[in-house]
């Protein structure tokens, strides 16, 4: 069901985990339909570039690979840059999700522009 | 890293082909290749096995050889069982009077959503509810017959929980009611997972239509039988050539059919086997508590009430799906109740049925041992789950 690419991130992610003080975090997901997820990123204030972002989510093997890919997509990017990346830069560069698992793609997306959606000006 | 290990805890999903029943089947695939209808030597042959599967069958369920039908999978004998009684019914009922059937909420999909199929031709349903314990209590089954019941059907054991239905108790309570009552009410069970370990006598039982399915009794796949109690009247739903008395049209899969007598003809001999399978899965259910933080039992604690192979658990924090590809990594089968591995979305309903919240359905995971399980098995999958869950719940943060 799933390919190589996704089972790498879903076994050894990168990003998993916290980030203490975070400038930003971004929520998506219910309880619900079994998906819960949080990114934290930390962004440098002048460049407005991600300078660390990690996940935590409670999640199938799919919604866990996308998180880490979205993260790897995200990192070093500015925000305006990283509100760019879509569901399907992320399904694509996980090698194509299988189409039950498109929505963990969407998930992920849809917290990471929760997140910068947050993020103020200082 | 690939690991070696191969433990199969999957055995309510399917078991593994025994190798002297495949024997057996073996010739049917090959030399014996006659159509059981045909008059000649090659005909003979193949029908006198079939014969002799049906006497197997029989002698398993104390009934007669004509009241085993064989079909291609459990899920077609629940549909036979269920529409074609209703189907049979329906001709003799007035245009416009509605068929009656009343199921628990955690049958196998293939009766419930047969039922619900049938909804939509003006059947009407009742789902009996569980308790907590995912067994029905026959006090609600007896408030919901009434005198237009047609049907009840109650699966002997669930396969996610495995928990024991109270057969025997509803069918006393069935023949009691049909004595004082001229219009008769059915009564089906689908034993598909039961039959390894609970007695499967239908007069014992009292019930009136009985399913069984080749591959959960290591036998073949593509092989199910349906028990008709005689004077049933069920209208077949393949027509065409007599085969199995005119109610399952079609050459007989032959070499399955010989597959399956003799899976059921084994089963007395790995019944001595059930308190050592029940010893090792209290030994599972037992380390898995202790070892494995907010975790949560999910099938009946007495024993009376539950199969000895099949144990199912919550663990907060984790999904699932990810749990049981995590855990096949080191090479441990599985399953779960989670949403993520089904079509719909939507967690396990015997669980939802039984209260569970839905982040506890989707946190589930389903162990089912079988008479190859060593204790050596066990407890590696004891050394290896807390492990797992504490990686996932790192991920989870949860």
């Amino acid at each position: 069901m799933y390919n190589k690419k996704v089972i790498e991130h879903f076994t050894k992610p990168k990003f998993f985990g916290k980030i203490k003080n975070p400038d930003i975090v971004g929520h998506a997901g219910n309880p619900r339909c079994g998906d819960l997820l949080t990114l934290y990123l930390k962004i440098d204030k002048k460049t407005r570039k991600i300078k660390n972002i990690k996940f935590e989510t409670l999640g199938c093997a799919a919604a866990i690979a996308a998180s880490d890919m979205v993260c790897q997509l995200a990192i070093g990017k500015t925000l305006e840059e990283a509100a760019k990346i879509s569901f399907l830069n992320v399904s694509d560069e996980l090698g194509v999700l299988p189409p039950l698992k498109i929505h963990c793609a969407q998930l992920v997306t849809e917290a990471l522009r929760d997140a910068i959606n947050k993020y103020l000006p200082q | 890293m690939k690991n070696k290990k191969k433990i199969y805890f999957d055995n309510a999903a399917t078991t593994a082909l025994d190798k002297d029943i495949l024997k057996k089947m073996m010739p049917y695939l090959k030399d014996k290749y006659g159509n059981p209808s045909s008059l000649h030597k090659f005909g003979r042959e193949t029908s006198e096995a079939l014969d002799i599967a049906h006497e197997q069958v029989a002698r398993f369920l104390n009934c007669k050889e004509t009241e085993v039908v064989f079909t291609g999978s459990a899920s077609e004998s629940d549909n036979l069982a269920i529409r074609g009684l209703i189907k049979s019914l329906r001709r003799a009922k007035r245009i416009g009077e509605k068929c009656n059937i009343i199921i628990s909420q955690i049958e196998h999909k293939a009766v419930l959503e047969t039922c619900k199929d049938l909804e939509k031709e003006n059947v009407k349903v009742t789902y009996l509810p569980v308790g907590s314990d995912g067994v029905v209590h026959i006090d609600d089954l007896e408030a919901e017959i009434n005198p237009e019941t047609d049907l009840v059907s109650v699966m002997y054991a669930n396969n996610e929980t495995g928990a024991v239905q109270p057969i025997k108790k509803i069918g006393h309570l069935i023949a009691k009611i049909n004595k004082n009552k001229e219009h008769r009410i059915y009564f089906h069970t689908d034993a598909a997972q039961a039959a390894n370990w609970l007695d499967c006598d239908v007069n014992e039982l009292g019930v009136d239509l009985l399913t069984l399915s080749g591959h959960k009794i290591y036998g073949p796949k593509g092989v199910g039988v349906l028990y008709i109690r005689d004077g049933i009247p069920i209208a077949p739903l393949t027509t065409g050539g007599d085969q199995e008395w005119k109610l399952r049209a079609g050459t007989e899969n032959v070499a399955a059919i010989v597959g399956m007598g003799e899976a059921i003809s084994k089963i007395a001999s790995h019944r001595p086997q059930t308190a050592r399978i029940r010893s090792l899965k209290d030994k599972l259910i037992a380390d898995v508590l202790i070892k494995v933080e907010d975790s949560k039992l999910n099938c009946p604690k007495n024993p009376e009430n539950n199969l000895p192979n099949i144990a199912n658990f919550s663990f907060r924090g984790v999904e699932g799906e990810a749990l049981v590809l995590a855990l096949d990594q080191e090479g441990i089968a599985v399953s779960t109740g989670s949403a993520c591995t089904s079509l719909a979305l939507l967690p396990s309903h015997v669980l939802i049925a039984m209260g569970l919240t839905e982040p506890e359905a989707h946190s589930s995971l389903r162990v089912s041992i079988g008479i190859n399980t060593t204790e050596e098995e066990i407890n590696y999958f004891s050394k290896i789950l807390p492990k797992t869950v504490e990686r996932l719940r790192k991920i989870s943060g949860r």
